[in-house]
């Protein structure tokens, strides 16, 4: 390698979302006197995503609303942001980047923060009526589309499925929300959590197809409009909107010819490095938690910057620190706010303590093997809190129970 | 270090009480920031600054005075 071989250090940073965005800021309060370049595909100034699936559903939004940074801060912090060009090509052997303009940028460090792309049907492309929600410009469009919309099927009952299935409905759209689990949001949350999630979207009016009922065959469309959604199980839901929310992939087409390991995200170390100086953050970063001592992958906010920060320290200390963390999420589901701390995918357990999503004040927490791993809670932040800090402390389930019942 | 805090984009994240556990807490329920120390102490200032940053709403900006 050649890392030497760039007059002044340099670090690019690809990605410029809240993972890109910390990143680069603080390498530079932090004491990084090098250059920093940091590289976004969109061309907006670099914004905040949580809202597009809440928020800036319900009214229209100016992309300046979303900004993560005021005008001019980045630039007076002495960072070369590069909008609208995307990369397409990492040389880890000659440590340079080639954007979609034909730039090479050089680099000593290299942040990947290229996020994840919407997954999409086989074949909705070119359908009018057909959409993702994954960056600004696709949450106006969405927005606008709802407007005129009356009746949206929503295919996907993840968090961004019943979010954007609670904002239409909210706005007087008829909804069909399908789902390939017994119930929404099963998957992240367990089936009696989600049993309750399910009838608090019912109440609303939405109308469920899950299990088989709801396999998509194939859009019904009059000339590039969409009409409806043919399911594999015999029905038709006709319909004039219809979102995809079936999950995401890691935005890592550009590293496809490079050194670096790609296995649903880019490989990192426990410390988060990818390669030798070569470091990936956020939801593109599958990397080893030892808190939980599990490979993740995590597409929330919070783990955005938490892990952005990390790198940058790392940068700056020279040394290799683990990454630890437990991962944390909020959701809006109507005036619910649910919040979870921890690992919860692939529990082998959960114990509501108290309440119900009904009620709007919930309490449930997560077993895998014999720990506690997860906390699930509504109405109930602080206490919540509480039980994160059981998690961080590798709380044996046993002694989660005696805690409970304590509280109780 | 001064601080403002914008209320209304606050999710209720709790990452601020975390961070600086002096200075920030949360209410009972929905996990509003509530500030305990608007003045903090000028050795709080590394914990301001984290909380500030690490905020997925960006609610907290420092000031100088």
């Amino acid at each position: 390698m050649s890392r030497i071989s760039h007059p002044t250090p340099r670090t690019v940073i690809v990605g410029a979302s809240a993972a890109g965005v910390s990143a680069a800021e603080a390498l530079r309060t932090r004491g990084y006197d090098g250059d920093i370049v940091l590289v976004g595909a969109e061309n907006h100034e670099p914004y905040d995503r949580p809202p597009l699936s809440k928020q800036a559903l319900h009214d229209p939004v100016s992309v300046g609303a979303l900004t993560l940074r005021p005008p001019n801060h980045l630039q007076n912090l002495g960072i070369d942001l590069r909008r609208g060009v995307a990369a397409v090509h990492l040389d880890s052997r000659h440590r340079k980047v080639l954007l979609e303009d034909g730039t090479d940028l050089e680099f000593e460090r290299l942040i990947i923060a290229t996020g994840v792309n919407a997954k999409h049907l086989p074949a909705d492309n070119n359908i009018s009526g057909v959409h993702t929600l994954r960056t600004v410009d696709d949450a106006l469009h969405l927005q606008a589309a709802l407007s005129a919309a009356s009746r949206l099927v929503v295919i996907g009952g993840g968090f961004l499925g019943t979010e954007i299935a609670a904002a239409a409905i909210q706005r007087g759209v008829e909804v069909v929300l399908a789902t390939k689990a017994p119930t929404l949001l099963e998957n992240a949350l367990g089936s009696e959590v989600g049993q309750q999630l399910t009838s608090l979207h019912q109440k609303q009016g939405i109308r469920l197809r899950t299990g088989n009922d709801a396999l998509v065959q194939s859009l019904r469309t009059n000339g590039h409009r969409v009409t409806g959604v043919h399911f594999a199980s015999g029905g038709t839901e006709n319909a004039d909107l219809v979102v995809v929310a079936i999950g995401s992939e890691p935005a890592v087409d550009w590293l496809r010819a490079s050194s670096l390991t790609l296995s649903d995200g880019v490989v990192c170390a426990a410390d988060c490095s990818a390669g030798d100086g070569i470091y990936a953050v956020g939801d593109v970063a599958r990397w080893h938690n030892p808190l939980f001592d599990l490979s993740m992958r995590i597409e929330h906010r919070t783990n955005a910057v938490d892990q952005a920060l990390h790198v940058a320290d790392r940068i700056l200390a020279g040394d290799r620190l683990p990454y630890t963390t437990v991962p944390y999420f909020w959701s809006d589901q109507y005036k619910v706010k649910l919040q979870a701390h921890g690992y919860l995918r692939d529990h082998d357990e959960v114990q509501i303590l108290q309440g119900s999503i009904e009620e709007g004040k919930v309490i449930a927490i997560y077993r895998k093997g014999g720990r506690l791993t997860g906390v699930l809670g509504a109405g109930a932040a602080k206490a919540v809190r509480q039980w994160r800090a059981h998690i961080e402390s590798r709380t044996t389930w046993a002694q989660a129970l005696e805690v409970a019942q304590s509280n109780s | 270090m001064n601080f403002d805090i914008n209320v209304s984009k606050c999710v209720g994240a709790g990452v601020c009480a975390i961070a600086a556990p002096e200075i920030f807490d949360q209410n009972e329920d929905d996990g509003i920031v509530v500030v305990l120390n608007a003045h903090p102490p000028a050795e709080q200032e590394s914990k301001l600054r984290d909380a500030a940053v690490r905020c997925p709403a960006a609610v907290i900006t420092l000031s100088q005075q």
